[in-house]
């Protein structure tokens, strides 16, 4: 390669200064870059308004072309479905004949347990979504595990929700804008969930490692073995997951501490549910003038 | 088929090629808004690799600041900490600055080994600063790096073939 031109500009005194005035700069930025990092570092919600009102208009070119590539990903499989239309038509007529047996009898094992439920007035507390979004993006190039979910504070998506898919647990919103917010994904080196085995009970966390797995370690006094195939889900402890949503499912043998497996896989999603944190912040308390006089002074 | 320019005829508009290498480097950063959703990271710097093809084979095209706002804009889009890029990425053209200097004639390998130091340096500490040190991404990291390491003549490529209108002309 030729050297540049720039290294020595000649003898004209306006490009010498320009040249100079560009290292200046260039110095001065690096020095605001490195004190920008050391805040992000410390205080990683510092530019969250950035981002996000970045991430508005990066959203909508995400999601279209996701929708792009959804429609071409479904023309193969149209195509085959509509080759083998004949065969699968049989083969479901037949299933459907086989089935109505077991059908019959588990609508009226259904009846019997709405009717046993009723009975004893068992009351299920039904966590309401928030709202059903997709994940358009994700920060496939960084070390984070951070996804961009098509929905915002516009439709109720609020800081600390949790997200699910229909597997099981995907993560947390960490940052909203006004129509998409930054999901922290379980994977992600900093997510921390509490869960418990569905076996037994015993409690444990489940970190992220950063490399799509999770290290599940046991908060347990005593020593606790974990055997592949255990299964944890969300055990409702710090009040930001509701209890029993799937989380991880061990995969080696280990103690105290072993690698699983998170039920979602986020990159075969296809929509994912923000749902309302466990045991909200309480409201902040009411003023005394605000309160009714109802209540009467305690003599 | 381009038309001969005479020697009589007024100059093509050369106002909108200033803008390629940005554009080109921004276009390279905005990759990670492909819908994908990666449990490791897979996808290489494209933007680090094609500010760094425009730098090492057309160093007059960016100033010595530029990496300063697409940096800015590669930390909005990226996910890691906002100020990284910025300032790792002046660092490495300071880095080749200086490499300009004692190296003056260089060929292309030389070249492709600068881009290899510089991203190297770049996603290292970028892992460094956005992730704990006890995360298990190093062994996914040392991919990504020679992927984009192999990725750069492909950028360099690129950014040649953006650039050669300007040569014509």
């Amino acid at each position: 390669m030729a050297p540049p031109r720039t290294r020595r500009p000649g003898f004209s005194r306006r490009a010498q200064y320009s040249l100079f005035l560009g290292y200046v700069i260039a110095v001065a930025g690096s020095l605001v870059a490195a004190v920008l990092l050391a805040l992000s570092t410390l205080d990683p919600p510092a530019f969250a308004t950035l981002r996000a009102s970045v991430g508005e208009v990066t959203t909508p070119v995400s999601s279209g072309v996701s929708g792009v590539g959804r429609w071409f990903g479904s023309i193969p499989g149209g195509i085959g479905d509509y080759l083998a239309v004949r065969d699968q038509n049989a083969a479901l007529r037949k299933q459907l004949a086989d089935q109505h047996a077991l059908f019959m009898r588990a609508r009226s094992l259904s009846y019997d347990n709405h009717r046993l439920l009723a009975l004893l007035r068992v009351r299920e507390r039904i966590a309401e979504p928030v709202v059903a979004a997709r994940l358009v993006s994700s920060s496939a190039s960084s070390t984070r595990r951070f996804a961009v979910l098509n929905a915002g504070s516009w439709q109720g998506v609020a800081q600390g929700q949790p997200v699910r898919g229909p597997e099981g647990l995907i993560g947390r919103v960490l940052e909203t804008g006004p129509n998409s917010a930054r999901v922290l994904l379980l994977t992600d080196p900093e997510s921390v969930v509490p869960v418990r085995r569905t076996r037994d009970g015993m409690p444990a966390l489940a970190t992220g490692r950063g490399d799509g797995l999770l290290d599940v370690k046991s908060v347990a006094f005593a020593t606790t073995d974990f055997g592949p195939g255990d299964v944890f889900v969300t055990s409702g402890i710090g009040g930001i997951y509701s209890p029993n949503v799937p989380v991880a499912r061990i995969i080696r043998r280990g103690r105290d501490a072993a690698i699983g497996r998170s039920f979602a896989q986020p990159d075969t999603v296809d929509y994912a549910l923000v749902q309302r944190a466990f045991l909200p912040p309480p409201p902040p308390t009411p003023t005394s003038s605000a309160t009714p006089p109802a209540s009467k002074p305690a003599p | 088929m381009r038309a001969v320019r005479g020697p009589f005829d007024e100059a093509p508009d050369r106002s909108f090629a200033r803008f390629v290498p940005t554009l080109s480097v921004m276009a390279g950063s905005a990759l990670t808004l492909w819908p994908l959703i990666a449990s490791v990271q897979i996808l290489p710097p494209f933007g680090l690799l094609m500010l760094l093809g425009w730098r090492l084979t057309r160093s007059e095209s960016l100033r010595v600041w530029a990496p300063l706002p697409l940096g800015l804009f590669d930390d909005l889009v990226s996910g890691q900490p906002l100020g990284s890029a910025m300032l790792f990425w002046t660092l490495c053209f300071f880095m080749i600055d200086l490499i300009d200097q004692r190296v003056v004639y260089r060929t292309f390998w030389q070249d492709w080994l600068v881009a290899a130091g510089s991203i190297g340096f770049c996603l290292i500490l970028g892992r460094l600063v956005a992730t704990p040190i006890d995360a298990h991404v190093d062994t996914v990291l040392l991919l990504q790096i020679a992927i984009s390491v192999l990725l750069f003549p492909l950028a360099a490529r690129l950014c040649a073939m953006l650039a050669g209108d300007e040569e014509e002309a």
